[in-house]
């Protein structure tokens, strides 16, 4: 009898299937190895992905995490008439313009070599005076200002440090280590510092409420977030409605000649077109021909328009397609007109494939910036933006501007942009599939 | 190939209209067992998820003989058939209950291989799917995968053989290397088997294999099977009775997942024992 | 009133031609009761009337503005001193840049102020060239306003004279919206001969300075133009092969890791993966296709491209630090989702009777992916390998972030090169006018860049389809 294990000697009146099945049994082994090989093969090309995944995301969270809190140090500030250039005999009293115009880095300076006496000579106290942030003085105008019975008192203000003090405290390195431009006295006055309880950490709200700037220690990313705002807004209220309007017309009303199939071949190939293309057009047409204002949201939109506009059109005609003919005939059977089955019937039912569609394209152009640094969003601007034709940013090309700045401190604002990016990315994916799983219910 | 006179209609007359879903199937009628059995299958189960597809089947496939099963569409043929060379453990959600054997061995055993299973236990399915390749390609697959052959000689004659007994060589000799999927459906489904032959299989099963073929094509297929029992135990699904008539020595009648009747074709379709067979065969419904 | 104003007024003044159209009808029909006498819907002549209230309107403002730019400056120069006028464009651009720029950050009466305070005859032109600037642009703005409320009301009024019971408001609306329809779809084949002309036409600029032969051929690629007659140093090599080999370099090291990555990762997922471990992977894979690749960018050169640097020298090799290996591996991972995707969906698409029929013989799976499946999903994986590599050499921000400037024809991935995108950017995102040989070959490289993406496309569909005749 033939025994079908795989370990079996074979005996059987049938020589020749006999040895059929011993052949095939001896390569049995081999071929179920190989088979293990294999399967471990594609395990490993699946896990090599996540690696990358969590490398990846792993990396710049680590790099970010430095940037969410701020060092600022506790000073002992004089609020003295002289040091302000203010005339404290005037009988009028102290003026709000007066006060406006005070020599607060006077104040600055003075107060802070009142704290450490000892250190003379004019390069030492310059060195001091660079322990602190460039804004520093303006903390100290903005605190007199919200309470000017400080004027020529004493009062204890916390200012931001300067972001390489800021680096060496996160990070502790080795005085003068490269990149670190900290000296040894500069280390000793810190340390003192530190050992009389006058530095905190804070979190950087500063960060998210603040323009770009060329100080580390000052740089937040409202204005990108408002360019990118501006500009999706834009890119949203141009390329929906026309995206919509192309996918009806290409679903429901156009005849099948050759000019339909054209169009259908320029947008497949218009969606595998590279960005910058799309960047050098914003350039050529758009700027030089109709002269509108460079780096601004509007431009930007209207770029990153034509670049969704073949993903929004293809996600909608794919909905509409979905919508059974039998609405249709329905409607039609009723005496409607194809203008009314189409807007009255179709339309609603295809919207939230198509709102999904365009969320998502919404999503791939709020991370470009190939196109986007073409039209001259590179400039740096401190300004927030505040309407569509002011000079703006967006949030992928400060990252792009900051990774290029040779700061320490500039190396985790621009992993922790590019978290706030990422994070912005996945809610706005996670809102596309909530989205769709829920009419998908229906 | 068997020449059966099927029973006339019986008369259509009030006592006979019976409820058939309230008719019982307690046993199966006739006889299941045969003294040389190639397959024994003993109080098969098959479950699909929830739903109950195959319910307490004992029966035996006899060595060299066609068997048809037959019945009506979805009472679990096709899913019995292909339990006989596990082809449904690629479905996750498919569960078997039953001792299924080969040559008195248990197929579902866990030691059990079931690549070594499925070179002895060919299939034919219902579609002709020649692999996109060469008719020379398509039958030399088999014998390729399980290494039958030392050198492209002997590879040479397993094809031609298989084509031979498949009785498609003489149409294909001279284009051996156009591709399978050029020919038309009824050589197709001779590629299929010649595919499957060459292998050499002890047992070949087929799932409905005439029923995409024109009446010409079935009927090549027909005389095929009756030459191929000689060395091949068939179990042939298949849904028409006048083909189960031609072409098989057994028949079992499947309803509902329960196996009905089964006994030599002749007796079964001249005088079937159960209610349900007489009724399915001649035409009242199904 | 500004353009922002304009459009808003507009759109408040189509809103209200709705209501009023609207109104309008019922009057006709005889009171709101007998609006079934209306052959349209009362809504419908709203709706027509506010279309024809709003679109030509719009059309205006829309024209008037693109033009504007144009018309104010042609007719500011003509108001220039005639030496003035005779500058050439670029330092006539420049100059008027500059009374540009005296008009944003000063009022008019300052400018007077200055006009006549001031002496000096350059300042005195430039100043009043600057307060004709100002009237100018005000002129514009009240003729703009005139005209779009002009057209808007003149439109609307000569519709409602023709309203009466049988007045096809709704065959006319629809048809309009017919049109904008067809207009909207349009914008796709506008886009496409936008980016085709305008890259052709800055392109043919190119080829007068520079030859396409020494372009497509040469050798050397350092781009600076002499800025003035005199500079020294300026010679110009724009020969574009390092460049390509460049970019092929790096594409060719991204599908080394994105192909057998992508591929295995699609075979494993869809034949061999529990539906456990299916629901984490698809979305780890859209998390790699999703992150913007200017982190991709970030990533490759302040992780990847030291950490490469490293172990080379600790190897004893000399790697630059902007080696095409690091950009090339990140951007191999880039692509990773896309190859992974398209290759699952051709894998899927081939018919489940061949994988059965392949089982049915006793082939384990492997033997079925490697023997049955793949070779008959083939087109398909070819076309999204295609695609891949269209995707890799159109890629910008890994590049720009990663990779060198300085063109370098080596095939060595630990040395630095550029690429054709890189160029692109770093020549337009400096500061020199627009006209320059310089600024021009960007187009000429962007021309190149999207024929051939567009090539390796339209061939990626071809190879799909040709080949997929092969099942019924």
């Amino acid at each position: 009898m033939t025994k079908l294990n795989k370990n079996s000697t074979v005996s059987q009146p049938n020589d020749s299937t006999a040895s059929i099945t011993e052949i095939v049994t001896l390569g049995l082994k081999k071929r179920h190895r190989k088979e293990k090989r294999f399967k471990r093969i594609g395990l490993s090309a699946v896990l090599f992905g996540f690696l990358l995944v969590v490398i990846l995301l792993g990396d710049i969270t680590s790099k970010a995490l430095p940037a969410f809190h701020q060092h600022w140090v506790k000073l002992d500030v004089n609020y003295q008439a002289s040091w302000l250039n203010i005339d404290e005999n005037s009988t009028k009293g102290v003026t709000e313009s007066e006060l406006a115009q005070a020599n607060y880095r006077n104040v600055l300076k003075k107060s802070l070599y009142q704290m450490l006496p000892e250190v003379k000579g004019r390069s030492d106290k310059r060195k001091l005076a660079q322990l602190l942030s460039t804004n520093a003085e303006f903390t100290l105008k903005d605190s007199l200002i919200a309470s000017p019975s400080l004027f020529d008192k004493q009062a204890q203000i916390w200012v931001r440090l300067d972001d390489d003090v800021d680096s060496y405290l996160k990070e502790a390195f080795p005085i003068g280590e490269a990149g670190l431009r900290l000296n040894q006295n500069q280390a000793q006055w810190l340390a003192q510092f530190t050992t009389s309880d006058r530095i905190e950490s804070r979190f950087n709200f500063s960060f998210f409420t603040s323009g770009d700037s060329r100080e580390p220690e000052l740089a937040g990313i409202k204005g990108a977030l408002m360019g990118t705002l501006l500009t999706m807004f834009v890119t949203l209220l141009l390329s929906f409605p026309l995206g919509v309007a192309g996918a009806l017309y290409l679903e429901e009303f156009a005849p099948k000649n050759r000019l339909t199939d054209f169009i259908e071949i320029n947008i497949n190939n218009l969606a595998a077109v590279p960005s910058i293309v799309f960047g050098l057009l914003g350039l050529a047409v758009i700027i030089n021909l109709f002269g509108l204002p460079r780096s601004a949201p509007l431009v930007g939109g209207i770029v990153l328009t034509l670049m969704t506009l073949p993903t929004i059109i293809i996600a909608s005609r794919a909905a509409i397609k979905a919508v059974p003919p039998s609405i249709r005939e329905a409607a039609l059977g009723l005496g409607a007109s194809k203008m009314q089955v189409t807007f009255s019937h179709v339309l609603p039912q295809a919207m939230p494939g198509i709102i999904t569609g365009a969320i998502i394209g919404v999503a791939q152009a709020l991370g470009e910036t190939a196109p986007l640094l073409m039209i001259g969003m590179v400039a740096f601007i401190v300004d927030v933006p505040s309407s569509i034709v002011d000079s703006a940013t967006v949030l992928p090309v400060q990252i792009f501007l900051w990774a290029d700045s040779p700061e320490r401190a500039f190396l985790a604002k621009t992993s922790a942009a590019i978290l706030v990016l990422l994070t912005l990315l996945l809610i706005i994916n996670l809102t596309a599939t909530v989205l769709r799983s829920k009419f998908e219910k229906k | 190939m068997n020449a059966i006179t099927l029973p006339k209609p019986a008369k259509v007359n009030e006592d006979n209209q019976n409820d058939l879903s309230q008719i019982e199937i307690t046993e199966t009628v006739g006889n299941i067992y045969a003294d040389d059995a190639k397959m024994s299958i003993r109080n098969a189960n098959i479950y699909y998820g929830e739903k109950q597809a195959i319910d307490n089947i004992s029966l035996d496939l006899a060595k060299n003989q066609v068997t048809a099963l037959i019945g009506p569409s979805g009472c679990g043929k096709s899913t019995f058939l292909r339990s006989l060379n596990r082809m449904n453990d690629t479905i996750d959600i498919c569960k078997i209950t039953g001792k299924f054997t080969l040559d008195n061995e248990d197929i579902y055993a866990k030691n059990l291989d079931p690549v070594l299973l499925r070179a002895r236990v060919g299939m034919v399915f219902q579609k002709p799917n020649p692999f996109p390749k060469s008719i020379y390609e398509n039958v030399a697959y088999g014998a390729r995968i399980h290494g039958l052959t030392n050198n492209k000689a002997e590879l040479d004659e397993i094809v031609e053989t298989s084509l031979q007994k498949a009785g498609l060589f003489n149409e294909v000799k001279d284009r051996l290397n156009d591709p399978g999927t050029g020919l038309s459906g009824g050589q197709q489904q001779r590629l299929c088997i010649a595919r499957t032959i060459a292998v050499s299989p002890e047992v070949i099963l087929m799932d409905e294999p005439a029923s995409a073929l024109d009446p010409i094509a079935t009927a090549i297929i027909e005389e095929l099977i009756d030459e191929l029992k000689e060395k091949y135990t068939i179990a042939i699904v298949t849904h028409s009775m006048q083909q189960a008539a031609r072409v098989s020595q057994f028949t079992a009648y499947f309803h509902m997942g329960k196996l009905v009747e089964m006994d030599k074709t002749e007796d079964i379709f001249t005088h079937p024992s159960h209610k349900l067979t007489e009724n399915y065969i001649t035409g009242r419904f199904g | 009133m500004n353009s922002s104003l304009l459009f808003f007024v507009l759109l408040c003044l189509t809103l209200f031609s709705y209501w009023f159209g609207l109104q309008r009808s019922l009057k006709v029909a005889g009171g709101a009761n007998n609006k079934k006498a209306l052959t349209s819907l009362p809504k419908q002549f709203g709706l027509l009337t506010a279309m024809v209230c709003g679109l030509p309107a719009l059309i205006a403002l829309l024209i008037f503005n693109s033009g504007e730019h144009i018309v104010v400056e042609q007719l500011l120069t003509s108001t220039l001193p005639a030496n003035i006028q005779s500058l050439s464009t670029i330092d006539l651009g420049l100059y008027l840049n500059n009374i540009r720029s005296i008009t944003y950050s000063t009022t008019a009466s300052e400018i007077l102020n200055v006009i006549n305070e001031n002496s000096d005859v350059t300042t005195q032109t430039q100043y009043q060239a600057a307060l004709t600037l100002q009237e100018l642009n005000q002129q514009a703005a009240w003729i703009k306003t005139a005209l779009v409320l002009i057209i808007a009301s003149v439109s609307v009024l000569l519709l409602v004279r023709k309203f009466s019971l049988t007045y096809p408001a709704r065959q006319k609306s629809e048809g309009i919206i017919r049109v904008l329809l067809v207009a909207s779809s349009a914008v796709a084949i506008l886009t496409t001969v936008g980016i085709i002309v305008s890259v052709l036409f800055e392109s043919i600029h190119f080829f007068k300075s520079v030859s396409p032969i020494e372009f497509m051929f040469g050798t050397q690629w350092s781009p600076q133009t002499a800025m003035r007659v005199d500079q020294v140093g300026g010679s110009g090599a724009f020969g574009a092969i390092p460049l390509f080999a460049g970019t092929l370099l790096i594409t060719f090291i991204a599908m080394l890791l994105a192909v057998p990555v992508g591929l295995m990762i699609a075979i494993y997922l869809s034949q061999y993966a529990s539906s456990k471990l299916r629901a984490f992977a698809k979305p780890m894979l859209e998390v790699l296709a999703g992150i913007p690749t200017v982190v991709y960018g970030f990533f490759a050169a302040l992780t990847v491209a030291p950490v490469i640097r490293n172990m080379g020298e600790s190897l004893g090799l000399s790697v630059a630090s902007e080696s095409a290996l690091a950009a090339g591996l990140v951007m191999g991972t880039m692509i990773i989702p896309f190859v992974s995707s398209l290759s699952e969906d051709a894998i899927s698409a081939v018919p489940n009777a061949l994988k059965e029929a392949s089982f049915g013989m006793g082939a384990t799976k492997s033997e079925t992916v490697l023997k049955v499946l793949l070779p008959a999903a083939l087109p398909g994986i070819v076309g999204a390998i295609l695609l891949a590599i269209s995707r890799a050499i159109g890629e910008t921000m890994i590049v720009v972030m990663a990779a060198g400037m300085a063109a370098n024809l080596t095939a060595n991935p630990l040395d630095s090169v550029t690429t054709v995108t890189v160029q692109i950017v770093t020549l337009l995102t400096g500061d020199q006018e627009f006209d320059s040989p310089k600024t021009l070959a960007a187009f000429a490289l962007g021309l190149m860049l999207f024929i051939t993406t567009l090539g390796l496309n339209v061939l990626a569909l071809k190879v799909v389809r040709k080949y997929r005749e092969q099942y019924d």
